[in-house]
């Protein structure tokens, strides 16, 4: 049943209208180590909720992956594994090969709440981690001067954050984690409290920051549009319990326009098909990966498993 | 009583005590808060101590400090510090425990680590709350000074208003409570009240005016 849905929506997606040469298609195994490599990560809270089963994600450097689902799907949790706040109790999850153990200065975590110290001006909330991380007066102002002008908040550097929009705010949290320079970015949906024309700009300011430095992110959100805007890869995932639905591709030209046809289109596709994942339930239990993917092969093992782990209500 | 300087030479010398007992008691009652907040051990050992001791009034540590100084100013101080700390002591507590959470994560996920963690995240966070702590620490010391120097020959406006008792002079008894009131009246509603207005329009916890 469950490889018939799959198969369902490859063809779907094939076949689709805006799939000339195919926009939107299932990602496949790229070579090399990539630098984070989520390996049959599961998680439970309390041993009662099943917030992530059987999770397995490679992002390679420099790829813009999001990651969408309706609340509960595990996202966010997988996000915070990855951050390090937070011990998944099954699987591995490695960057570099070096196996999460708690937060580190590589991978920064960008928050809904734009998380700012409020005691601190813009500036000197841009410029305290990097004093922190030993670099020196100048050095951290100069860096601070050019990331703020980056966000456009040229300025504003002396503004108390209390002072600024939930907009400008978030800029001054994306600019403070720039600034560290980290290899990996994650972010949990750092726009969802913005409005809609706000969050647009965003979309484009970080499009383009990306485009400049290519730094490897990890996005979460709840809004597909938002992830097909933005990413690379959408790795589409399911609630209940968390699990990967499918991994893929976007094959559209960047910058992208939120409101192009085809994107539209295939937001609306996938969000149907995210319906029809949550009527249907749960699957049986395994590995919810695509079709023809190596992966699936391995996880046979995990497929025959018995239920009786996987926390059913007594 | 004004005029020959006693007054003025009485208030320093209490302003002098209270000084004293109040930094010691707020160097140990700041750290002591914030290690009970972010130590769940010292927090189940000592909060149901501090609470109990909190309910004791400070003049009764008296007997016991004179018992353990002897008629000394390091018996007083004792009844000062013992009298401001525990409140200091769980105001901060409080604000520590009443961080967002999310400005510790961040401080987490940006590296901001150990003293620079306490110094520049923990104790600004905290800042609004301690203050507050800070400020009920100062009127309970200062109450506590002079119950102690009531009861506890050693100069000081304690002292001098039991002088006027002695020698029947009510109007030196009331120009001393006049001269308490108004000392405590301006530290507490003068100091204290900018201090903290400053810090809560800074922290953008009350509007600027």
């Amino acid at each position: 049943m469950w490889l018939d849905l799959v198969a369902r929506l490859a063809r779907r997606l094939r076949g689709a209208p805006g799939a000339r040469g195919g926009f939107l298609v299932p990602s496949r195994r790229r070579r090399g180590t990539p630098k984070i490599d989520v390996r049959r990560v599961g998680h439970r809270f309390g041993n009662e909720v099943v917030a992530l089963r059987d999770v397995n994600i490679e992002v390679h450097a420099g790829e813009f992956v999001c990651l969408v689902g309706p609340s509960g799907c595990g996202k966010t949790t997988l996000l915070y594994a990855l951050a390090g706040h937070l011990d998944p109790s099954g699987g591995r999850i490695s960057i570099d090969g070096v196996r999460v153990k708690g937060p580190g200065p590589d991978r920064l975590l960008v928050f809904q709440e734009p998380a700012l110290f409020p005691w601190l001006s813009v500036r000197q909330n841009v410029m305290f981690p990097l004093r922190a991380q030993g670099l020196s007066r100048a050095e951290a102002d100069r860096r601070a001067r050019e990331f703020i002008s980056l966000v456009h908040l040229d300025g504003f550097e002396d503004t108390l954050s209390h002072q600024l929009s939930g907009g400008m705010r978030m800029r001054v949290q994306l600019a403070r984690a720039l600034a560290l320079d980290p290899a990996v970015l994650l972010m949990d949906e750092p726009f969802a409290a913005l409005d809609a024309q706000t969050r647009s700009h965003m979309h484009v300011l970080l499009q383009r920051i990306w485009l400049r430095d290519r730094k490897t992110v990890v996005f979460v959100t709840h809004d597909v549009r938002e992830a097909l805007v933005l990413g690379d890869r959408v790795v589409v995932m399911a609630a209940r319990p968390g699990r990967v639905l499918h991994d893929l591709e976007v094959r559209l030209p960047r910058p992208r326009d939120p409101d192009d046809e085809a994107l539209v289109e295939l937001s609306r596709q996938v969000r149907d098909e995210l319906r029809r994942a949550e009527g249907e339930g749960a699957p049986p239990p395994g590995g919810a990966e695509e079709e023809g993917d190596a992966r699936l092969a391995e996880d046979r093992g995990a497929r025959d498993r018995p239920a009786a782990d996987l926390g059913a209500p007594l | 009583m004004l005029a020959d300087g006693r007054l003025l030479h009485a208030a320093a010398r209490s302003l002098g005590r209270l000084a004293q007992g109040y930094l010691l008691s707020a160097a140990i009652g700041v750290p002591l808060g914030v290690v009970m907040a972010r130590r769940p051990g010292v927090n189940a050992a000592l909060r149901p101590v501090v609470l109990g001791l909190q309910a004791l009034p400070s003049i009764c540590w008296l007997p016991l400090a004179i018992l353990w100084f002897g008629l000394s100013e390091i018996a007083i101080l004792f009844v000062v510090v013992m009298g401001s700390l525990l409140a200091i002591a769980i105001a901060t507590e409080d604000a520590v425990c009443g961080i967002d959470p999310v400005l510790l994560r961040v401080a987490g996920t940006l590296g901001i680590r150990r003293v620079r963690f306490v110094a520049g995240v923990l104790l600004p966070a905290a800042l609004p709350g301690v203050l507050t702590g800070l400020k009920l620490g100062w009127s309970f010391a200062w109450r506590a000074l002079m119950a102690g120097e009531l009861l506890f020959v050693a100069g000081g406006l304690g002292q001098l208003l039991q002088a006027g008792r002695e020698v029947l002079d009510a109007a030196q008894v009331m120009g001393v409570m006049v001269a308490i009131v108004a000392i405590g009246v301006l530290i507490d509603r003068v100091l204290f009240r900018v201090l903290e207005l400053r810090v809560r329009r800074r922290w953008g916890l009350a509007e600027a005016v």
